[in-house]
């Protein structure tokens, strides 16, 4: 019985004439398909668009600064009103800003996103500060500059100042800084302070043990990628602390520290925008060189982050 | 047929639990007697994970959460508390949904010895194996001590939360739903362990396992729809005539 019923399967199965029409597609399944072809093409060439710019910019910078980039374009310090030489001050400039501002800003926004992740309850004093972070990090830089010039140039009593033009980068970077602490510690599944909690530990030991070991690579990231935009900005330090051009020295310590804090310093990002528009006559490479190694600075700094992410990601633990 | 000389380890007076408009628990009081194990069953979502909570005020995390009324453990009330860690140390918790914490089998189980302070080395060895054994997990990862707890299986990680519970020697253990992904062989094997614990400590079953609050219970409440229908002796609320006839038909299974 049941072998008679096998056998009669088999036959209907390799009976291709039956079967012909059972799998072909009908008008309606060949239309699902093609339009299911034109939005997968429609979103990749979106994605794909992304890339573009980025590629454009980055050959055009390369291919026009070229014969101006060199080591010692970078090591040389700018001589003849900024019309030749090299990038050395206002690079090492920039560093100073972006280890000063981040001295300041990484502390005390780790510090706040733990707070209001991890102790904050939800009260109307919690809501403002939050409304408050959301707010700030939308300021345009040019206002948080202004601000920088009142508050803390003119107020504090900082003058134009490497300390004053660090400040005004710290307020801009904070509220990132914040945002993303958070997002990073909001990753830590809840199940696991609960189960600490249930055994005793105070929130503190919590944190320490459990949450910050496994968001501290996501902290980290929020905090390098904040180093790309506080060297990028160039409307926060215009009035609070760049100059256009300062005698440095060209060698000895001067060389790697040519900046005392409470004085004015140059920057990349200023520099550039001082002699593409303020200096006539600086030559065309010296201008796309400096712009190159503006955003070679900033994309470095986000392969480092990136990577750190990837690589403490591999060695996530849940 | 609670007993009268025994003081109370845990006693609820007229404690209600309310989310918002959800009432978790409504006007509950009862008295849950020192070294013995003390089942609660009840139908889902009918309060027993919040009664827990209520006793080691875990309860405090969940947010919008209102609860009146008096939670006595040994006697003194948990929401005049000022140490409230001190409190939790005191009272092992296991929830039905195991968490390993991401450290591992050895840092899990040595977890809350450290944070009370305990940091000889020897000792923790002896009580991580203690507990460990007491969980029936000893044998799977004795070997594997370094592995990390988020890595071990459902049932594995249940039986580590089991022995992270009992790691801080509390005088209460409170398990809810213990058994849920674990094998009926291992659970028999914990319940011994459990009957062993009670001689030294108070325990509370929450089991949706009516058979297993029979099993290992002296006393027994009945909890539905946030209220305590009855408590009593195991035999008499799985006796023919418990004094409600919900309890009645809940332990029998006519219910719902």
């Amino acid at each position: 019985m049941s072998d008679e019923r096998a056998q009669s399967n088999r036959v209907s199965v390799a009976d291709e004439g039956d079967t012909d029409h059972v799998f072909a597609a009908t008008r309606i399944q060949r239309r699902k398909q093609t339009s299911e072809y034109v939005a997968k093409f429609v979103f990749m060439l979106m994605a794909l668009s992304m890339i573009v710019p980025l590629v454009v910019i980055l050959t055009y910078l390369f291919v026009k600064g070229m014969p101006a980039l060199s080591l010692s374009f970078i090591f040389e310090n700018p001589t003849d009103r900024l019309r030749a030489g090299g990038i050395w001050a206002p690079l090492v400039g920039t560093f100073y800003l972006v280890f000063f501002s981040l001295l300041a800003a990484a502390p005390i926004g780790i510090l706040a996103g733990v707070y209001l992740n991890e102790y904050a309850s939800d009260n109307w004093f919690t809501r403002v500060i939050n409304l408050a972070v959301v707010n700030l990090a939308g300021v345009p830089s040019i206002i948080h500059g202004l601000f920088g010039v009142g508050a803390f140039v003119h107020f504090a009593g900082m003058g134009k100042s490497v300390i004053a033009a660090s400040c005004t980068l710290a307020i801009m970077t904070l509220p990132v800084i914040i945002t993303s602490t958070r997002e990073a510690l909001n990753a830590v599944p809840m199940s696991f302070r609960e189960a600490c909690w249930n055994m005793g530990a105070t929130r503190w030991q919590t944190i320490r043990t459990v949450v910050l070991p496994n968001s501290i690579s996501g902290v980290l990231t929020g905090v390098i990628l904040q180093v790309s935009r506080a060297a990028g900005e160039t409307a926060p330090i215009l009035f609070t602390g760049a100059v256009i051009q300062l005698k440095v020295a060209n060698s000895g310590p001067g060389y790697f520290f040519p900046y005392s804090l409470d004085e004015q310093c140059m920057a990349l990002s200023y520099h550039l925008w001082v002699i593409s528009t303020q200096i006539p006559g600086v030559p065309e490479p010296a201008l796309f060189a400096t712009a190159t190694v503006l955003i070679g600075l900033v994309l470095i700094v986000n392969a480092v982050s990136i990577t750190l992410r990837l690589y403490l990601r591999s060695r996530k633990k849940w | 047929m609670v007993d009268e000389q025994s003081k109370p380890k845990v006693e609820f007076v007229h404690v209600s639990a309310t989310y918002g408009s959800h009432v978790a628990l409504r006007e509950i009081s009862l008295n849950i007697p020192e070294n013995q194990v003390f089942g609660i069953i009840g139908p889902a979502n009918s309060g027993k994970t919040t009664f827990l909570k209520c006793i080691n005020r875990t309860i405090d995390f969940v947010s919008g959460v209102k609860v009146v009324g008096q939670v006595f453990v040994n006697g003194k009330n948990v929401y005049n508390m000022r140490d409230v860690c001190n409190l939790r140390r005191r009272i092992g918790m296991v929830f039905p949904l195991p968490v390993g914490l991401p450290l591992s089998v050895y840092d899990n189980v040595a977890f809350a010895p450290r944070m009370a302070g305990v940091h000889d080395k020897d000792r923790l060895d002896e009580l991580v194996e203690r507990c460990l054994r007491q969980a029936a997990l000893w044998g799977e990862v004795k070997d594997r001590m370094q592995l990390l707890g988020t890595r071990l299986s459902g049932g594995q990680q249940q039986r580590l939360t089991i022995a992270r519970a009992l790691s801080h020697e509390p005088e209460i253990l409170c398990l809810d739903e213990f058994s849920i992904a674990v094998d009926p062989v291992t659970t028999a094997k914990i319940e011994d362990v459990l009957m062993e614990l009670k001689k030294r400590m108070t325990i509370i079953v929450v089991t949706n396992l009516v058979q297993q609050a029979r099993r290992l219970a002296d006393h027994v409440a009945f909890l539905n729809d946030s209220r305590l229908i009855e408590v009593g002796g195991t035999e008499q609320i799985f006796s023919e005539e418990p004094a409600e006839q919900l309890t009645y038909d809940y332990v029998r299974g006519h219910f719902g």
